[in-house]
């Protein structure tokens, strides 16, 4: 599945779909579970439907009437300074609740978490 | 009438530009990619799914920025409200909010029940895509998750990005 049309064909994958819709929604809308099945069946039958490597399968569905979130993207502050936006990409772990470092470092103090594979 | 697809690379040669950075070296993969043919039907198939959006489990460790090339395995009967997003070049609000539109477990878990297909694999593993080491991705990360497929004895990855 991708929603970045020139990094997919970049990267050349054997199959893929495309969904033009704003990074971060490569499955769907939020909290619209109808929508996402559509796009997974889609995207499955792609899977046992698409004969030529490399192709990549436009599927038919648009994020809203119109593409104005297009002009938006990577460019967070039109008309003022275009400074550089991105997070600052921190060393340690970026948790998204306080409550689940505590939880994770607990774990990982008991059993190392078996679930995490940190590749040498 | 829908205006052609974001072209992120362009973008991002723009932005670094602007930010007085060399540009950023994508991969480009000249070759005709690998072709598995498929052999059976998506009502026989075992789906796996791996998704770059940087999801991780409560109770794991998370996620860090600087080129984290570790992954998270996480059970395929794992449910939505224990998922968690973290990833710094992406807007994670709607993730965060609903995981599925990033990491479609829930959505491939509802399409087993209703045999659209066999099963989900046993596991869905998980890692955090912002890693701008190509070397490290190709040789270790991707080696080591298609090892894991293979290990799971999926028929299709369904590999998903953010």
């Amino acid at each position: 599945m991708s929603s970045a049309w020139s990094i997919t064909a970049a990267v050349n994958p054997p199959r893929a779909v495309y969904l033009d819709f704003p990074l971060g929604h490569t499955a769907g809308k939020p909290h619209d579970p109808a929508l996402q099945r559509r796009i997974l069946r889609d995207t499955l039958e792609a899977l046992v439907t698409i004969d030529t490597p490399g192709t990549i399968r436009r599927l038919p569905y648009r994020w809203a009437e119109d593409d104005a979130w297009k002009d938006l993207v990577m460019r967070p502050d039109p008309g003022g300074s275009g400074g550089d936006d991105r997070i600052e990409r921190h060393p340690d772990p970026q948790y998204q609740y306080e409550e689940d470092r505590v939880t994770a470092e607990a774990a990982f103090e008991r059993d190392g978490c078996p679930s995490c594979v940190f590749l040498a | 009438m829908p205006r052609p697809p974001v072209d992120y690379i362009e973008r991002t040669r723009e932005q670094y530009a602007s930010l007085g950075y060399p540009p950023y070296q994508w991969i480009h993969n000249e070759d005709e990619p690998p072709f598995a043919a498929v052999s059976k039907s998506l009502a026989e198939s075992r789906i796996g799914l791996i998704a770059s959006g940087g999801i991780y489990r409560e109770g794991q460790i998370a996620f860090h920025y600087r080129d984290d090339f570790s992954f998270r395995i996480i059970p395929s009967d794992t449910g939505k409200s224990t998922l968690r997003v973290t990833h710094f070049a992406y807007d994670v609000t709607d993730a965060r909010s609903d995981p599925n539109v990033v990491f479609p477990l829930e959505t491939l878990r509802a399409e087993a029940r209703e045999r659209g297909i066999a099963e989900v694999g046993p596991n869905a593993y998980t890692f955090m895509g912002g890693i701008y080491s190509v070397r490290k991705v190709r040789e270790r990360l991707a080696a080591a998750l298609a090892e894991r497929m293979e290990d799971d004895a999926v028929d299709a990855a369904l590999l998903v990005p953010a």
